[in-house]
């Protein structure tokens, strides 16, 4: 388990949900690899200012699922709205790929597991971060140099480093270089797939430390995939669960990892216990 | 009997042929420049012929240049702002000898003007054309070596990964490093390579009188810069684009300055300077009065403002 131990159960304010839209609806995602059926029919809804946890085996599909909702591959099925100015109701996977481009350039944010993935680990640091701005058409040198600096800062990356390439730092260091990428133009969506599986157990508290803060100060929708439970309690207000491409239980985290009803769930939370 | 020879027999072959090429290759290089232009920046792939010289040696220039060629042109052949070397006569000879063009080495009598690495001191005017031999044409070649992926980031104007190299350089050395090719933007859209030109050159395809076409004979791909487009070299607005800091050299033969120079190291050990265009050299020598530069005696640019004065960001 992790060394979580100030866990607050933070209800759904129902009011606030009757109010206000989901920003992420998905409907019957479905996505293949050749044979293959990474994703069948998974629905989901995420509230602003909400997190949602995805927990399942190795392989049930949750990277998948990431994958599609960050608009990285097509979908072989399915509807995807965000409740974003300009595009409500229009289902994100039937864009145009520079259309999309501009929604997940804008307005989504994903962090990885494997660094790699997600930084250039040649470039310094603030040029990652940087890059965001860049891609928006930021051309003043001086403002990308501020914007790399705040948005390092708030993911609590020591200042000192920021133009260290990611290659030299340790790997809190550098999932924290991913989550200032992540949140460099102010997303409302924020994708993660694992951000603290791998890192030694002190570093994996500070940096869930942090992504709560964040979630709480920039309002954040956040989608977090987790094998580890404790995480997820920490972290999601509600959970879906997931096995063989398919959501199995969903429900708010503390009656599904307490009281789960779905027999996989029950093996699931038993085995982590 | 009839005494019909071989040469006879055949089709003359200025029926079909001229300057080199079959009308075949003439009509379909012509099709593609006419595309780069419309498109300015744009790369447009055409079929590279077989010429009587090896590929990476001018050939891309050279189709280009013998697409356009007819006999009233007046050709001049520069190699790295040089008339006189071995490669430049060799290109020289063979468009004059296939087409009956003229030549010359006056950048203001040329209508056709092939170049390696330079453009002229001379500001070029309307009636001419600007042939330039590409290397690599591809500028996002060092942050994308897949060219089906860099040809889809130039549809999208995706140019991120090139402005973040920029900003590396900022990071690291204070200063854009990149000297020769320097990155630029052809009319707002498409950013090119404007091939190994140095940095002094790039401005003068800004808003330019003359035709420029750029060609890679290797890499199979040509490119235009129409008349009066706008040109920029990327660079962040706070920190602008410098071109090389020659104001203290002075060319040994003419007393010149504020022109492009090549460094010549002299027997004492120490450094000379010549000019590198050597068509204006020649004319400066001769006593001819050469045409207008972009860049007057004073070292300014012909359009006011386009370059800055240096910044060193923090
Ligand atoms: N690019 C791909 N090509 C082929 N098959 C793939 C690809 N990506 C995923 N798959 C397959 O899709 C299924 C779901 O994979 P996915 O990575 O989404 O699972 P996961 O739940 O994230 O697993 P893990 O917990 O191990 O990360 C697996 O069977 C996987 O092998
Ligand atoms: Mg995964």
């Amino acid at each position: 388990m992790t060394a979580i131990s100030n866990h607050r159960f933070v209800p759904n304010d129902p009011p606030r949900l009757v109010a206000t839209p989901p920003l992420l609806r998905a409907q019957g995602l479905v996505k293949h690899y050749g044979r293959i059926t990474a994703v069948q029919d998974v629905s989901l809804e995420v509230y602003p200012g909400e997190v949602l946890g995805v927990v399942g085996e190795s392989g049930s599909g949750k990277s998948s699922v990431l994958r599609l909702l960050n608009l990285e591959e097509p979908a072989d099925a399915g509807t995807y709205t965000l409740e974003l100015p300009g595009w409500q109701g229009q289902n994100l996977l039937r864009l145009e790929r520079f259309q999309q481009r501009e929604v997940q350039i804008l307005h989504i944010g994903i962090v990885y597991q494997n660094p790699h993935l997600g930084l250039r680990m040649r470039y310094t640091s603030s040029g990652n971060v940087a890059e965001r701005l860049l891609i928006t058409g930021e051309r003043r040198y001086s403002t990308l140099r501020a914007a790399a600096r705040a948005s390092l800062a708030t993911s609590e990356f020591p200042l000192d480093r920021m133009d260290d390439p990611p290659r030299i730092l340790s790997g809190g260091m550098q999932q924290r270089v991913q989550l200032a990428r992540a949140i460099a133009l102010r997303p409302r969506l924020l994708l993660l797939d694992e951000p603290t599986t791998g890192l030694d157990v002190s570093v994996q508290a500070m940096v869930l430390d942090t992504l709560k803060r964040l979630q709480r100060e920039l309002h954040l929708a956040i989608v977090i995939v987790s094998h580890d439970l404790g995480v997820i309690r920490t972290l999601a207000d509600r959970v879906i669960v997931m096995r063989h491409g398919r959501v199995v239980e969903t429900g708010l985290t503390d009656q599904v990892l307490e009281d789960p009803q779905d027999a996989y769930t029950q093996q699931l939370v038993h085995a982590k216990l | 009997m009839s005494h019909s020879t071989l040469a006879a027999l055949a089709t003359p072959r200025a029926d079909y042929s001229y300057a080199f090429l079959d009308a075949f290759a003439r009509r379909e290089l012509r099709r593609r420049t006419l595309k780069a232009i419309a498109i300015p920046g744009y790369q447009v792939p055409y079929a590279s012929r077989e010429l009587p010289i090896a590929r990476g040696w001018g050939t891309g220039g050279l189709q280009v240049s013998l697409a356009l060629v007819g006999p009233q042109s007046v050709v001049k052949v520069i190699d790295q702002g040089a008339d006189d070397s071995v490669n430049a006569a060799n290109l020289r000879r063979f468009i004059t000898r296939m087409s009956g063009a003229a030549t010359t080495t006056d950048a203001l009598q040329a209508t056709i003007l092939q170049s390696r690495h330079r453009i002229p001191e001379e500001i070029l005017r309307e009636y001419q054309t600007l042939v330039l031999q590409v290397p690599d044409p591809e500028p996002l070649r060092a942050v994308q070596s897949d060219s089906s992926r860099a040809h889809q980031m130039h549809a999208d104007a995706d140019y991120g990964q090139m402005w973040l190299v920029l900003y590396e350089q900022l990071v690291r050395y204070r200063q854009y490093l990149q000297g020769a090719s320097y990155p630029s933007l052809v009319n707002g859209r498409y950013v090119i390579s404007p091939s190994p030109i140095p940095r002094w050159d790039t401005p003068k395809l800004h808003q330019a009188a003359h035709l420029t076409l750029l060609a890679a004979g290797r890499e199979k791909r040509l490119y235009a810069v129409p008349p009066y487009t706008d040109v920029y070299p990327l660079e962040f607005t706070d920190v602008p684009f410098q071109v090389e800091d020659q104001r203290d050299w002075r060319c040994r033969h003419t007393g010149v300055q504020h022109k492009f120079m090549n460094e010549l190291p002299l027997a004492d050990g120490s450094a000379g300077y010549e000019l590198s265009d050597s068509g204006y050299q020649q004319k400066i020598t001769a006593g001819t009065a050469p045409g207008a530069t972009y860049y007057d005696d004073q070292g300014n640019f012909y359009h006011d403002g386009y370059l800055k004065p240096p910044v060193r960001p923090e």
